[in-house]
Order: C-alpha cells, then sequence, then structure tokens
C-alpha cells in the first residue's frame, strides 16, 4: 500500500485570518491526503516541532500579515536542525512577487498567491511525490 | 513515495531517544506489512510499563481540550506522556483532517509530550487499526502514561476499551438523558463519566442523570464503581479532581492485581485482531472466493441457493492457511 502524503497547515505568527488555511486544509483532505491543521498563532517552533512528530511529507504555511520573509526562513531553519530537511515547505498567502523569488530561491518549494485553484495546489503536491 | 527503510538504524536512532526516529516508526506501523512486524518485534520485549488511559465520547464534548488539561496535570506530577488522538478518515476520499492539535498547542513545546495524530483508515471502532502499535512505541520510547483520544463516537465505537487501563467518557449535557445513559455501549466501558461544560445550566441535572443509571447497574462488592465527574475545560475547573480519580482507579487495578489482568486482554484482542485481520485480506485476495462468488451469485439471485448456502459452500472450498 502506497503511503498516505501527511500535510501539516499552520498558520504562523499573529495573523487571524485562517479562511485560506481551513480552505486548503479542506482541498487536500479531499484529494485523499492527511491533514494535520495546528491552528492560529503557532511559533516556527511550534510548527518545526509538529512536523516533525507528526512525520509529515510537507508543511503549508499561510500567512497574510506580511511576515512570511522572517517566518519562513524560520521555519525551514528548525526543519533542518530537526533533521526534517526532507519535509517539503510551500506557503500562501500576500507575498510580494520579488519576495516570492526570494523565498523559492532559498528552498521554498512554492509560493501559491490570492486566487489560486486549490485543485492546482493538489496537482502541486502529488507531482512531487508521484516522482 | 518513501520506502525501504532502514529499520534497524532508525531503531538505534530510537533508542537513544530521537523524536524524529520515534515519529518515522509511527509512520511504519501506520503503514502495516512486514516492516511494521520487525518494528513491533524490535520493541515488544520493552513494552509494558506504561499507564494507558481512553477518553472517549461524542464529537465536541471537549475530549482534546481535557486531554490537554489533565497533560499540563500530569506533567506538574513529572509523568512523561504520549498523545495519540485519532480522527476519522473519509469513507469518500480517504483523506482525513486531524484537528485535535488545535487544542494542544503549547504542548509542542514540551519535549517530554509527544503528540501523534492518527486517522482511522477505514476501522470502525472509533480508534486507528495502529493504535495498540503505536501504544508500544510511545511505552518503548519512555513514556511513563500514554492518553488516548478516540474518534468522536456514538453507542457502538468500543474499541478504547481493549486497549486502555481506563476508560473515561466525556460528555455534555446535551448528549441526552437518563434513557439514552441505560442504553448499552458508551454508557457500560467507563470507569469515570465526565460531565464536561459544567458552566452550562444543564450540566449538574445531566450529571445527576449520568449517576443515577449508573446505580441502577449490580456492581459486586468490592468492584470499582464508575465515578461521574463534573468539569470545564474552558473554566479549568474539576480537572485535578479528574486526576486523582485517574490515579485512584490506576490504584484500584494495582492492589487487585488487574494490571496484569488487563494487559492479558488487551494481547488476547492484538493477537484476534490481527488473525481476523489477515483472514479477511486473504479472503479479500482469494481468487477461488471471487471465482465461486461470480458463479454462484446468480443462483443465490434467481432464489435457487439462499445466501447462507453460498457461504457453507465457501467455507467448505476455502483453506485458511
Amino acid at each position: 500500500m502506497p503511503r498516505k502524503i501527511r500535510v501539516l497547515v499552520a498558520k504562523p505568527g499573529l495573523d487571524g485570518h485562517d479562511r485560506g488555511a481551513k480552505v486548503v486544509a479542506n482541498a487536500l483532505k479531499d484529494a485523499g491526503m492527511e491533514v494535520i491543521y495546528t491552528g492560529l498563532h503557532q511559533t516556527p517552533e511550534m510548527i518545526a516541532e509538529s512536523a516533525v512528530q507528526e512525520d509529515v511529507d510537507v508543511v503549508g504555511l499561510s500567512i497574510l500579515s506580511g511576515a512570511h520573509m522572517t517566518m519562513f526562513p524560520r521555519v525551514m531553519q528548525l526543519l533542518r536542525e530537526k533533521g526534517a530537511e526532507h519535509i517539503i515547505v510551500f506557503g500562501g498567502g500576500i507575498v510580494p512577487v520579488e519576495d516570492v523569488k526570494k523565498l523559492e530561491d532559498s528552498g521554498v518549494s512554492k509560493i501559491f498567491g490570492p486566487g489560486t485553484d486549490t485543485r492546482d495546489i493538489v496537482k502541486y503536491i502529488n507531482s512531487v511525490f508521484s516522482e | 513515495m518513501r520506502s525501504g527503510y532502514d529499520i534497524s538504524a532508525l531503531l538505534e536512532r530510537f533508542y537513544a531517544g530521537q523524536v524524529a526516529a520515534a515519529a518515522r516508526l509511527i509512520t511504519i506501523l501506520e503503514n502495516g506489512g512486514d516492516d511494521a512486524e520487525k518494528v513491533l518485534d524490535g520493541i515488544f520485549s520493552r513494552t509494558d510499563d506504561a499507564y494507558r488511559v481512553g477518553l472517549t465520547g461524542p464529537p465536541g464534548a471537549g475530549k482534546s481540550s481535557l486531554l490537554y488539561q489533565i497533560t499540563k496535570r500530569f506533567r506538574k506530577k513529572g509523568r512523561k506522556i504520549g498523545i495519540i488522538a485519532i480522527d476519522p478518515t473519509s469513507p469518500f476520499s480517504g483523506g482525513a483532517l486531524l484537528g485535535d492539535r488545535i487544542r494542544m498547542q503549547s504542548l509542542s513545546e514540551d519535549p517530554d509530550v509527544f503528540v501523534r495524530s492518527l486517522a482511522s483508515r477505514g476501522s470502525l471502532g472509533g480508534i486507528s487499526n495502529c493504535t495498540d502499535e503505536v501504544t508500544d512505541l510511545l511505552d518503548a520510547f519512555g513514556k511513563d502514561l500514554i492518553l488516548i483520544e478516540t474518534v468522536g463516537v456514538g453507542q457502538s465505537e468500543l474499541e478504547i476499551s481493549e486497549k486502555a487501563h481506563t476508560v473515561v467518557v466525556v460528555l455534555v449535557p446535551e448528549s441526552g438523558d437518563g434513557i439514552q445513559a441505560m442504553k448499552a455501549g458508551l454508557m457500560e466501558i467507563g470507569d469515570i463519566f465526565v460531565m464536561n461544560k459544567s458552566d452550562h445550566k444543564d450540566a449538574e441535572m445531566a450529571a445527576a442523570e449520568i449517576a443515577n443509571s449508573l446505580r441502577l447497574k449490580d456492581i459486586p462488592e468490592g468492584n470499582w464503581n464508575p465515578r461521574v465527574i463534573l468539569t470545564s475545560a474552558r473554566e479549568n475547573t474539576g480537572i485535578d479532581e479528574l486526576v486523582d480519580v485517574i490515579e485512584e482507579h490506576r490504584s484500584y487495578l494495582e492492589e487487585n492485581g488487574l494490571i496484569a489482568a488487563k494487559r492479558r486482554e488487551i494481547l488476547f484482542s492484538r493477537v484476534r485482531n490481527a488473525l481476523m485481520d489477515r483472514i479477511e485480506k486473504r479472503l479479500g485476495r482469494s481468487e477461488m472466493v471471487r471465482e465461486i462468488m461470480k458463479n454462484r451469485m446468480d443462483d443465490v439471485y434467481n432464489g435457487i441457493l439462499t445466501p447462507y448456502a453460498l457461504v457453507h459452500e465457501l467455507e467448505k472450498t476455502v483453506k485458511i492457511k
């Protein structure tokens, strides 16, 4: 039996808008994935530790607050420190184009902007694991 | 996807206390098969110390929130805690939304607490088929208290009673009146009944109903009398009492030599479940069964054969080995 894709969806920092994260979590569930939703106001430390304990394949971060250039690198760094650099990190939210480039260059696998079709996110994750 | 695990290397890292190794071993247990058996064979001799508490009850009763509160209390007593939180798998998509961590956020900062969310993956008993195995793993990882939170259950998802030393049934005032409480099932497996959301105006009445219906049961002298406790996970009341009563139940089991009996019961149900699982899989895969069913179903449909006659025929033909 192929193992199920496990995804952690989290909202780091102080931003309280979780509609997008919930929509994505639900779409991934409907696509047959096991989604651990940890809710609002997570520190990077909480996110990284949860991701390790849950042995997820993917972490999805939703950031609408503008703190993406702090949060993403910190989560990536903590995952590396915990020996979990194999985990793929993607993100969504309001991220300016020039920052998207910087984040994707620094190892974030993909940033999905506003208006993204959830099917594209599902397709993207499935494609990463079908290789 | 990932495969070809080096299990002995993982076990080595596991025994060195690495969280990532424990987490990966749980994934292997969840996926079952030969690798899972190898892991279990590797850890089995180190299991049976941890005390196992199950929390069950209807969806939305506050199981996760209570779990969070009692975990904090047990941490103050210095216990190392493993938490298994189970949520349902969708029978339609096969996916799952595991949301129990939302209620336990700050626990992920405590190195002596390990939380793992499991999807039920088709099991109908309110737990996951690998609950026993994951419990063993956390036990071997050095946790001395394992808290298992079931899927939000109705009246028939009772498998937790085969897994836990102490079963806590969490109810809320809306869970139903005294007649609901007299029904078979959930009300028969609780060692402790918690009426959560005790700030609700009907809570005391509801708790009294539960206590009344428990009193109708004929409990032999000297046996454990199920207890009813009012709690509010939100307002953090009644939690100390709940923790005390869990400890009291544990002492009762210990003083009466029932821990060993429970261990036997847990192991017995495991062997039985694993065997049934094998038989089911084997039958499901059997070409012969499929062939006979295909050929003979018409006879059943046309009234030549009864369903049971066909089953007898299958039983005679199929050897389970």
